[in-house]
């Protein structure tokens, strides 16, 4: 039960962060770019949800929502958002490069698939030291077509590495559908030709990816190797945030496509849930939102008063 | 004449070359709706097997276009950022343009790499690189780097026609920019630069994005009474190192005012080049201005601390006086 209500705060975390990130964006507060994650929720809440606070995760473009929920700081990510001195990479990151290693948060990635060796790498870390921690890669449908993915699947399935392989299959690529430029239809049957196990979850159901991902970080955990779980999503905005205006009435959606979308929301889907289940009243839920939305608007306060870096700064975490 | 911004140019200079030869054809991620606009809409004219939109899988799509240039095909690539050529490098490097003289000139690979290059918009550390150096070290490889809508425009119907592989750089911060360009089949053929300003004192070599900086530079110090040439190679291999040569004969000043890193930079060969070449003339060591050697900050502050700046280029030409 408890967990439940863990697993939904992660969520509305990253959605009410996302919101605010979007409004903040559309306004010209924001320089560079940001992709948000509204919509993928339950993936990375429900994996995260299993995760102790040493176990590893490797992001994404899309990196905001892994960030918070292994448990990311608000104030510092919105900083960075701002490229203010304050931020998690003291201006130095931005959206597509927040890192929190102090939770086991190696780092967002800009480069499509450019994180997922790094994961493998954790795990082996993991298992030449000696400790049980486990190690998250998470990548989209997009992802797992660049040679990163593939070298890194079965690098972490001969040696045996205690990793979980993370889908998120939104089924775009950008502005590409997923069938047009993929093989197969199902990611988790790559995990075939590489010998290890492969799960498709609805990746919009928090209570049931938590599920497949307790069981492969259970796995992983006792040394039995590797688990390529693909969640099967969709982003309910654009790929980048501005998309609308960039694309200029070109279109890769259909308004029907949208509405099925839009009718499995993930939050909406896991607050009914609760509700039916007498896991939490209205009021909770109702006073859970005011809390983080409020925790929200602080943040943004925080990184308004947060001192820019100097310039002088660029010399700065240089050399060892 | 018409007024038209980059992406404009280079679509048009797509389309135009798509329509002279039917073996040119155009393949990288979403090149169909256009992440920088520039491919949008030649699917509707080219269709599906001229216009193809892949998976993202840089290496496999490099060597695929390699593959398909030595059969006797004239691909384009388009890998989006600069940063998107390093998963490609191998392909790259080993293949397309090794190609040729590797087997003893029985192939030969006719293949443009077209990405957008350098930094300004605060895209982060993975998008804001300035990556024709580690080109410009590859042996028989044509690295291109316009300044501006037209010559963009000219250079990229140069680099299509050409028999080599041409790694195409667009300036990222370019993107929407605006130039005149000229009617009809206008060409600007490879390793041939421009005087941008003509000028007695100094002469400043600068690319890309820094050319309009170096410009506004020379307007500065213009007011001075120091008159400054600017010189865009347009093509940083080969380049036309002649025209740089023949004007620091007349200054007697040199300045390189390149986007990348000093070690081993543009600037660096440029300027090495000159004091080689030209040394008798110089009345004054050469100059360089650089990207700082950091990685790109995403901070619009600190970004444009590490990428040279026109008040950098006013320095360094006092500097030479
Ligand atoms: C190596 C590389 N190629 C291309 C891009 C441009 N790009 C950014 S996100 C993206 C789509 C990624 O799709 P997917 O992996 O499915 O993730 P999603 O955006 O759907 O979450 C592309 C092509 C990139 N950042 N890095
Ligand atoms: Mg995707």
């Amino acid at each position: 039960m408890e967990k439940i209500l863990d697993i939904y705060t992660r969520m509305l975390r990253i959605r009410r962060f996302e919101e605010q990130v979007g409004v903040l964006f559309s306004q010209g507060q924001l320089p560079g770019f940001v992709h948000l994650y509204v919509g993928e929720e339950a993936v990375g809440a429900g994996v995260c949800a299993t995760l102790r606070n040493d176990d590893y995760i490797v992001s994404t473009h899309r990196g905001h929502g892994h960030v918070i929920a292994k448990g990311g700081d608000f104030n510092r990510m919105m900083a960075e958002l701002f490229g203010k001195a304050t931020g998690y990479c003291k201006g130095k990151g931005g959206s597509m490069h927040i890192a929190d290693f102090s939770i086991g948060m190696l780092g967002a990635c800009g480069i499509v698939g450019g994180g997922i060796p790094m994961a493998v790498g954790a795990g082996l870390s993991a298992k030449l030291r000696g400790t049980d921690q486990v190690s998250v890669s998470f990548f989209g449908d997009g992802a797992s077509n660049e040679g990163s993915f593939h070298e890194s699947v079965n690098l972490a399935a001969v040696q045996n590495l205690p990793v979980l392989f993370v889908c998120e299959n939104n089924q775009y690529g950008e502005f590409t559908p997923m069938e047009k430029v993929t093989g197969v239809r199902d990611i988790a049957l790559r995990a075939q030709g590489y010998g290890i196990p492969g799960v498709i979850v609805d990746g919009t159901d928090a209570l049931a990816v938590y599920e497949v991902a307790q069981t492969a970080v259970a796995r992983a955990r006792a040394g039995e190797g590797p688990t390529l779980i693909e969640a099967k999503t969709h982003r309910k905005g654009g790929h980048a945030e501005g998309e609308k205006a960039f694309l200029a009435g070109g279109v890769y959606r259909s308004a029907e496509e949208l509405a099925q979308m839009q009718a499995k929301d993930p939050i909406v889907l896991l607050h009914k849930r609760m509700l039916e289940m007498g896991v939490a009243t209205p009021n909770d839920l109702e006073e859970l939102d005011q809390t983080i939305t409020q925790a929200v608007v602080e943040s943004v306060a925080f990184a308004r008063r947060s001192p820019d870096p100097k310039p002088e700064s660029i010399y700065e975490d240089m050399w060892v | 004449m018409a007024k038209k911004t980059y992406v404009a140019a280079i679509k048009d200079a797509l389309a135009e070359e798509m329509r002279r030869d039917s073996t040119v054809f155009l393949m990288g991620e979403d090149v169909r709706l256009g992440v920088f606009a520039g491919t949008r809409g030649l699917h509707a004219e080219f269709g599906d097997a001229r216009v193809i939109d892949t998976p993202i899988s840089e290496l496999g799509v490099a060597g695929a276009g390699v593959g398909a240039a030595v059969t006797g095909l004239r691909p384009i690539v388009d890998l989006m950022f600069g940063t998107f050529l390093y998963l490609a490098l191998d392909q790259i490097v080993q293949q397309a343009a090794s190609a040729r003289y590797m087997f003893g000139g029985q192939a030969k690979a006719p293949i443009v790499y077209m990405v957008q290059n350098g930094g300004g918009i605060s895209a982060g550390a993975h998008h804001s690189q300035a990556v024709h150096p580690i080109f410009m070290n590859v042996p028989l490889l044509k690295v291109v780097m316009p300044s501006n809508a037209a010559d963009a425009k000219g250079l990229l119907k140069a680099a299509i026609r050409d028999d080599n592989p041409v790694i195409f750089l667009s300036p990222l911060s370019l993107t929407g920019s605006r130039a005149d360009i000229p009617d009809g089949d206008h060409f600007v053929p490879l390793g041939k630069g421009e005087i941008k300003r003509n000028g007695r004192d100094v002469t400043i070599c600068a690319a890309g994005a820094m050319v309009q900086k170096s410009l506004l530079a020379a307007e500065i110090l213009a007011k001075d009474g120091i008159e400054v040439e600017v010189i865009d190679p347009r093509t940083l291999k080969p380049w036309d190192e002649e025209m740089v040569l023949e004007s620091v004969a007349r200054t007697g000043r040199f300045v390189a005012v390149d986007e990348s890193k000093p070690i081993c930079g543009a600037a660096s060969e440029w300027a090495a080049t000159v004091s080689e070449k030209a040394f008798s003339f110089l009345k004054a060591a050469p100059q360089r201005v650089s990207g700082k050697d950091v990685a790109s900050p995403f901070s619009p502050i600190l970004e444009s601390a590490v990428i040279p700046s026109v008040d950098e280029v006013v320095a360094a030409v006092k500097r030479v006086m």
